[in-house]
């Protein structure tokens, strides 16, 4: 058993309302490539931000090199040899690779920079790495491997004992993500450990030495990689006992409402589905898989490349989102203060706004139909508030949500998209929102749900369709629910859940 | 139910203006001589009608979250054409007007279509427009004023109806105007929507680009209507004429609580902006003050006034 570089011990990390991570405690060796996996809100990203430095736990320990902390800086971090890559570049776009790896670094005396002494490093560096990069070119024009293998080599530059890797191969091809490896497996003979963080179960067989899993911020297991395939490492991600309630509701679901055929544009590609009338259908998949943009471009907000959207059987063609809300079709965005408020108007303000022209007589609002409709829906919502013309700023985040809500109704929307309805928002008013959904569903609405949360997405849904880099991938019905099924497919299984790799 | 606390800054919001109009007021009562006299009251309304009527133009654009730099050249080109049509082509004076305000809004609606489809930052196009029609301005008669408008014309500059110029009388209808459309119209709450939130707006189902182009050939229309006050008060159109605006304008509109980063503000705030200018302006020289020393203090009152509105900004941000 080689060194223990790396302990966490009983970390917890509580933001308000919510517990990101739970008492999580586990061990890294000194060399190894470590992988780090979990769904969507597992709570990895806090993790590595409380190794990093850049945020501090509200309880627990980091043991590095057999040294305490109760908590990291960012100075701490890279002093202890702790160097991060996120999944958004750090880099300086414009100046070349070489000054990139050495930015903020001194490497030579006086107020000049000698670049010829720092390319010449930087090419050592690359050439270290059995990589070939024009260290002079800005990185703007190096591919996304390519200013990946920088990332290294700065914080290879530095020093780093430990390297974290946030989702390395997200951005990258096949073929980049091979050159990638090449690089990682070549630091680890170097003697650095890497943590490594990764949505692609498959890749975690290529390059991973052992494994840890989070649910819900809290730790599930460690296992060596050849001890383990991907449906126990899956059954591992999702295994919770389905244990929150969900509002039972009695909708009738009637005639096809919406279709969608053979939709392209905004990196989605030939996805096609029906909604019903009264039906709630949940779309699963990973964070980045489409879905929100699927949302996007159904409700006229990225344009559509091609296919073909039906509403009651009839064509319909939407260039932008007055076209969308024109044809019954809202839309509840999934970060609700940037684009689901207007945080300094009233709620009166809010509710109208989606629909002004209907609450106007010719140019005119018509302040009468406008309090009509604030107080109705305040009442149907029921909003908290102790005034209508209260700024939207000042209400909670459950609350906020019921504005948006309104809002949209209030547009007459027969079709409501949720992108995420609970996010941020608190228990007591999940319940809230859920009930909502229900009875806008009995009231024979249809509701498109992207969610990233689990037991929400089955205990809502009447069918679930699984997006997977930007095709669907996968639909179950009701009586299939099955979150290790599910899970698989959001994660690139091919339909009956093998570990057959799926890489291309 | 979170409640904000009011700090000094929400009263400043609601009444400082006003506060501030007391003390300019009251002060040049008491320090500049004739200050107080009927004529001079009348005075500074009639010379902060034109600017007024520019300045909410500029209000809208502002509120909207874009930026009018160019209502200057605007104003110098359109006076040029109106000289060049009445006394160069003898053309009658509603024609001639009509024609002068098209152009205005056609000169309005080219800065949107450029800010949009271009996807350039409105200062820069505004900039260059400023510049270009300065230019212009010169070019029309090579640099020379056009004097000499028709009778009737002039009246528009000079006229009284009852004591009350009639500039003051346009000045006070544009507001009103601009007050409907701002508070009353839907296409009023839109610009609100854009200035607050622009992808909360176009999620909303507005047309943002239409608003965006809708709002700068508003601009373009108050400045049109202000060259036909300016040429008929002063009897020529000078094509160097409104080249102080763009700043003026702007310190007008931040006074007046026009929020730089759009969204906010309100035309009876900005009202009050114009006539503390124009108080200033007179006050100072009824006091014997030189302009250069004129020019410090509207600096340092827009440093102020945007100063104050940053610093509440700022707090927001710190508060979410």
């Amino acid at each position: 058993m080689a060194n223990t570089i790396l302990s966490v011990r009983e970390i917890t990390k509580d933001y308000p309302g919510v517990r990101a991570i739970d008492h999580l405690s586990f061990d890294v060796e000194e060399g190894e490539i470590h992988a780090l996996i979990g769904e969507n809100g597992a709570g990895k990203s806090t993790l590595i931000k409380t190794l990093s430095g850049a945020i501090t736990p509200t309880s627990g320990t980091i043991i590095v090199n057999g040294k305490e902390f109760s908590e990291m800086t960012p100075k701490l971090a890279k002093e202890q040899g702790i160097g991060v890559i996120y999944q958004e570049f750090t880099l300086v776009p414009g100046i070349s690779a070489a000054e990139n790896v050495f930015l903020g670094e001194k490497t030579s005396k006086g107020i000049f920079v000698n670049i010829k002494e720092r390319e010449r490093r930087a090419k050592e560096l690359f050439d270290g790495m059995h990589v070939e990069i024009d260290v002079s070119k800005p990185v703007r024009d190096l591919s996304p491997a390519c200013q990946q293998i920088v990332e290294i080599a700065k914080a290879v530059s530095k020093d780093v004992k430990i390297l974290i890797m946030d989702e390395p191969t997200a951005p990258l091809t096949v073929s980049e993500v091979d050159t990638l490896f090449r690089v990682v497996r070549d630091l680890k003979k170097k003697g650095v450990t890497i943590i490594y963080i990764s949505h692609r179960l498959e890749e975690l067989f290529e390059i991973a030495d052992r494994v840890t899993v989070m649910r819900d911020g809290a730790y599930v297991g460690t296992e060596k990689i050849e001890d383990i395939d991907r449906k126990k490492l899956i059954a591992m991600m999702a295994g919770r006992e389905l244990k929150e309630s969900y509002p039972s509701r009695k909708a009738q679901i009637g005639e096809e409402v919406l279709r969608v055929e053979d939709l392209c544009g905004n990196g989605d590609r030939d996805i096609s589905f029906a909604l019903h009338r009264g039906e709630i259908l949940g779309f699963a998949g990973l964070v980045g898989a489409g879905r929100t943009e699927l949302m996007r471009v159904i409700y006229g907000a990225d344009p559509m490349e091609s296919g073909k959207i039906y509403i009651h059987g009839k064509e319909v063609h939407i260039k932008c989102c007055g076209d969308a809300i024109h044809a019954g079709i809202g839309y509840i965005p999934e970060d609700r203060k940037a684009h689901g408020v207007f945080l300094p108007m009233t709620i009166k303000w809010n509710t109208v706004i989606n629909n002004l022209k209907a609450f106007s007589n010719g140019l005119f609002v018509d302040t009468k139909k406008e309090n009509k409709a604030a107080e109705e829906y305040q009442e149907k919502f029921r909003i908290k508030t102790p005034s209508l013309e209260q700024r939207v700023r000042n209400l909670s985040g459950g609350n906020q949500q019921k504005v948006v809500l309104a809002k949209t109704l209030a547009a007459n929307s027969e079709i409501v998209i949720f992108d995420e309805p609970t996010r941020g928002i608190d228990v007591g008013a999940k319940q809230e929102i859920y009930k909502l959904m229900n009875e806008l569903a009995e009231s024979g609405k249809s509701i498109l749900m992207v969610s990233s949360d689990m037991p929400e997405l089955l205990g809502m849904s009447d069918r679930v369709i699984v997006i997977y880099e930007g095709e669907k991938i996968g639909e179950v019905a009701k009586e299939e629910f099955d979150q290790n099924y599910i899970l698989d497919l959001a994660s690139g299984g091919k339909e009956n859940g093998t570990n057959e790799k799926n890489m291309d | 139910m979170e409640q904000t606390k009011k700090t000094w800054i929400d009263y400043y919001k609601k009444f400082g203006i006003y506060i501030f109009l007391a003390v300019v007021f009251v002060f040049f009562a008491i320090f500049a001589p004739n200050f107080l006299s009927s004529n001079n009251v009348i005075n500074i309304l009639r010379q902060v009608s034109m600017f007024g009527i520019v300045v909410v133009g500029v209000s809208a654009v502002m509120i909207g979250g874009g930026m009018d730099l160019s209502v200057g050249g605007q104003m110098a080109v359109v006076g040029m054409i109106l000289g060049y049509l009445m006394v160069n082509l003898n053309l009658g004076i509603v024609p001639a007007i009509l024609i002068g305000i098209l152009t205005g809004c056609i000169f309005g609606s080219l800065n949107g279509i450029l800010a949009i489809k271009l996807h350039m930052a409105p200062i820069i196009v505004t900039l260059s427009m400023m510049l270009v029609l300065q230019g212009v301005a010169y070019l029309i008669t090579g640099g020379y004023p056009i004097t000499g408008m028709p009778e009737g014309f002039t009246r528009i500059g000079q006229g009284y109806i009852g004591i009350i110029p009639v500039p003051v009388i346009i000045f006070l209808l544009f507001v009103v105007f601009g007050w409907i459309v701002m508070n009353k119209t839907y296409l009023g709450r839109h610009i609100y929507a854009l200035g607050g939130n622009k992808e909360a707006a176009r999620l909303a189902g507005i047309n943002v680009d239409k608003l965006t182009i809708f709002i700068y050939a508003f601009t373009g229309f108050a400045a049109s209507i202000a060259a036909v006050i300016m040429v008929g008060r002063t009897n020529a159109s000078q094509p160097g004429a409104g080249s102080s605006y763009p700043f003026d304008c702007m310190t007008a509109a931040c006074l007046g609580g026009i929020s730089i980063s759009g969204g906010e503000g309100k035309i009876s705030g900005v009202v009050v902006g114009v006539i503390i200018l124009g108080i200033l302006d007179n006050g100072l020289v009824l006091m014997g003050v030189n302009s250069n020393f004129q020019s410090v203090v509207k600096g340092l009152i827009l440093l102020i006034a945007v100063a104050i509105d940053c610093y509440q900004g700022g707090k927001k941000k710190r508060i979410k």
